[in-house]
């Protein structure tokens, strides 16, 4: 009974969501103040109702209610409450639902928190995001109900996948998807100054925090998903260039080029058609992002569902969604011109190669990405494409990238006048590369010429961060959150680079076969395997290696790897052991038992790769200070009392 | 220098920049391009000598060997039709099994017969099979039918 409850919640949910959209879309057009005030509401019941049925989904997992189709094939009875909890969006129905909580509870925020905007652009605005819900609903409940019953049902389930069976893996995808749908506020925001033919700026205010705050979570998002990649796949990488890692990857580079882009929008009022284009480019990348890991044109711990009707819907909303908002951009940007220049060294130039090259980057992961799809789906062959191309290929754009970063922080809008921080900048530079030099000669003792430049950078860009906060000492309550923002993001870039570089030029990893006492060597660190027991966890038993790692005779710590069986059979899992510092992470896996005493066994030494979580984290930080700026709220009280007026003056025509 | 001299420098620099980078980019590309074989294109001297490609099958029963405390361990990966036996050093992914799926990245040592493989992948779970690889499988009766 209670899971139909559920099913019935869902369908009520997407009536509302219809009624969401003609009351915003077809009320703003007609001017009827009643019908755009019911678009309020109707997001409101929506979102009752979503939570409703998700309550419901997660209730269902709780209670091993295993008559559900859903519950059986993602849940055991062994299965302890919290994974049990997770295991609700641990599969395609449930985190479709998931998708479409997430984007009711944007919506529901979107409604609160903007009542300084205009009631007919806010009403637009709920519109479209109603028409975004409509079509994953309809796409939720004709091809993938979680509630579906299993008749008859069965005594247990099959288990949440192993993998997934893991602390940052139950938080990796709600984070993922708020990020995701996040871009949907964007993209409304910018379908609703399209459909107005707004030609004012006011929109890219209003834009800005939310979008900030979607581009925190999907960093978040994409930050647990590379952290736990590193520790449970047990190859000890952080960043595999799988096209599905790539699907997440894509609307983050693109939507990093649109809160820079909406800054000039908003305090210049330039690039106003290109800001919206890819508004709506960031949130096509979103869908994208979910129909290749959805369709099961892609194979991975992701794809979940390989039923092709579900990709061919996913392709024609993406389709829909895609094609609507360019036929809108085609036919009302021509009208958004904007008048003001600006010179080659003003911060509008800067961002404008920032966004260049951001484009570019999302470009070369998109050819490398979807050529294989496209070559195999016209049967020119099966290639992949090796993860060497995306390490070179993304490396062409970024580097540039972080080198103007350091200048165009200094930069003033309008005009060329760095001057004396130019001078200063200069010298950073030549100091950022004697520090280069001596981390890879002294350091690392091995001259690595990619290590150079990177190291280079990434010191370069960290220093020039610096610059304002330093002079401006004793002053700082002074400069707004807006800048901390910038300035805490771009150190967060700067530490990305350092990690990346540290351990793309001077990890060690090693696949060696170990007996009990032997011993490797790595960076002066002496891995001894001490041999295995047999270990027994809550719903899986393991084998568990011991390994003792000395230094100069002085113990550094003991590593547990293990190789779990969980009891519901399936997958064997790797479980490796890491002793991580700042400076470097040690990681050993365990293999497999090689006959006469011997075991196989991965050993690495990654210097600096925490420094990449790290960035990513001061990244989405900076994000955070930003969308608090005071700006975003003070002018709002000011333009509150405008946009009410003519707000009334619109409504009344 | 007039500013509008300036700028036309600036300009011609963007210019010969992005036109290197794409062509060191799609230099990059062709470079890391992998096809994928199976064990009969690779018997009827279709794989490419000397490049890496992709190569996939099951692995055959009973065919992995390894001498006793040594990484290195050999099998053979077929189609129902033909077989290339591999070898490989390293660590075999979780759902490494004989009779099941499987693709190895690596070279043809055309001196030995042998796939020198670098990566082995195996199916991400017990019901899956890659589709490059069950596109190419040949039943017991259509053998030697074209992939």
């Amino acid at each position: 009974m209670i899971p139909e409850l559920g099913h019935f919640a869902l369908i009520l949910a997407l009536l509302l969501a219809a009624a969401q959209a003609i009351f915003g879309l077809v009320g703003a057009s007609r001017g009827n103040v009643a019908w755009m005030r019911a678009a309020q509401p109707a997001v409101t019941g929506q979102w009752v109702f979503l939570s409703l049925s998700f309550g419901v989904l997660v209730w269902s997992f709780i209670q091993f209610d295993f008559s559900v189709r859903y519950v059986a094939t993602t849940s055991n009875s062994l299965l302890p409450l919290f994974y049990r909890i997770a295991a609700a969006w641990g599969g395609h129905e449930g985190s479709l639902l998931l998708w479409g909580l997430m984007l009711a509870t944007w919506s529901v925020a979107v409604a609160a928190f903007s009542r300084s905007m205009p009631l007919p652009y806010k009403s637009r605005v709920l519109g479209v995001l109603g028409l975004v819900s409509v079509g994953f609903l309809t796409f939720m409940l004709f091809t993938s109900s979680p509630f579906e019953r299993l008749v008859p049902a069965v005594p247990d389930g099959n288990d949440l996948n192993p993998l997934l069976q893991d602390v940052a893996l139950a938080i990796h995808p709600p984070m993922l998807y708020l990020g995701y749908v996040g871009f949907s506020v964007a993209f409304a925001f910018a379908c609703a100054t399209l459909i107005e033919g707004r030609l004012d700026v006011a929109w890219a205010r209003w834009a800005r925090p939310w979008t900030l705050a979607a581009w925190l979570c999907l960093t978040i998002g994409i930050t647990l998903g590379s952290w736990w990649a590193y520790y449970e796949l047990g190859w000890g990488g952080y960043w595999f260039w799988d096209p599905v890692e790539n699907a997440s990857f894509m609307p983050w580079l693109m939507g990093t080029a649109l809160i820079h882009s909406l800054a000039v929008t908003e305090k210049r009022g330039l690039f106003k058609s290109w800001t919206l284009l890819l508004a709506v480019g960031c949130f096509s990348l979103s869908l994208l992002g979910t129909f290749l890991v959805r369709s099961g044109v892609l194979v991975s711990v992701h794809a979940f569902a390989t039923d092709p009707a579900r990709g061919l819907f996913i392709l024609a909303f993406l389709v829909a969604v895609i094609g609507g908002a360019l036929a809108l951009y085609t036919w009302r940007a021509p009208a958004l011109k904007s008048e003001a220049g600006f010179e080659l060294a003003s911060r509008e130039a800067f961002l404008l190669f920032n966004n260049a090259l951001l484009v570019a980057a999302t470009g070369l992961i998109l050819l490398g990405t979807l050529y294989p799809l496209v070559m195999d789906a016209m049967e020119l062959g099966k290639i992949s494409v090796g993860p060497p191309y995306f390490g070179k290929a993304f490396l062409i754009p970024m580097v540039p990238l972080v080198l103007l970063m350091a200048v165009g922080m200094h930069a003033i809008w309008k005009r060329s006048r760095l001057g004396p921080v130019m001078n200063l900048l200069w010298i950073l530079l030549g100091a950022a590369v004697a520090l280069a030099l001596f981390v890879t000669l002294v350091v690392y003792e091995e001259f690595h010429f990619m290590g150079l430049v990177g190291f280079t950078v990434g010191f370069w860009l960290l220093g020039s961060a610096m610059v304002e906060p330093i002079k401006r000492f004793g002053g700082w309550r002074t400069l707004p959150a807006g800048f901390w923002g910038m300035t805490t993001a771009h150190v967060g870039v700067a530490l990305f680079a350092i990690g990346v570089t540290g351990v793309e030029s001077y990890r060690i990893e090693k696949d060696i076969s170990l007996g009990i006492g032997e011993t490797t060597v790595l960076e002066g660190y002496e891995f001894r395997f001490e041999g295995t027991k047999n270990v027994q966890g809550p719903n899986y038993r393991a084998i568990e290696g011991t390994v003792l790692i000395t230094r100069d005779g002085k113990q550094v710590t003991t590593l547990h790897p293990q190789k779990r069986f969980y009891a519901s059979g399936g997958n064997p899992m790797t479980e490796a052991g890491i002793h991580g510092r700042l400076r470097r992470d040690l990681f050993v896996a365990l293999g497999e038992d090689l006959g006469a005493g011997k075991w196989s066994m991965r050993v690495q030494y990654k210097p600096l790769i925490r420094l990449i979580w790290l960035g990513a984290l001061f990244m989405a930080f900076g994000a955070a200070v930003s969308a608090m700026d005071r700006r975003y709220r003070a002018r709002s009280k000011v333009s509150a009392a405008v946009m009410t007026g003519h707000a009334a003056g619109e409504a009344a025509r | 220098m007039t500013p509008r001299r300036k700028r036309m420098i600036a300009v011609a620099a963007i210019v010969i920049g992005v036109g290197a980078a794409t062509a060191v980019a799609l230099q990059a590309f062709q470079e890391n391009i992998m096809y994928f074989y199976s064990p009969s294109q690779v018997t009827a001297g279709e794989a490419p000598d000397g490049r890496a490609f992709r190569l996939g099958g099951l692995v055959t029963a009973g065919s992995v060997e390894r001498t006793p405390g040594d990484i290195e361990v050999r099998f053979t990966v077929t189609d129902n039709a033909m077989s290339i036996p591999v070898s490989y050093s390293g660590l075999l992914p979780d759902l490494f099994r004989e009779g099941q799926g499987v693709i190895a990245h690596g070279r043809l040592d055309s001196s030995r017969g042998v796939f020198v493989a670098d990566e082995v992948l195996a199916k991400h779970d017990e019901n899956y099979m890659p589709p490059e690889v069950a596109e190419t499988l040949h039943t017991p009766q259509a053998s030697g039918g074209a992939s």
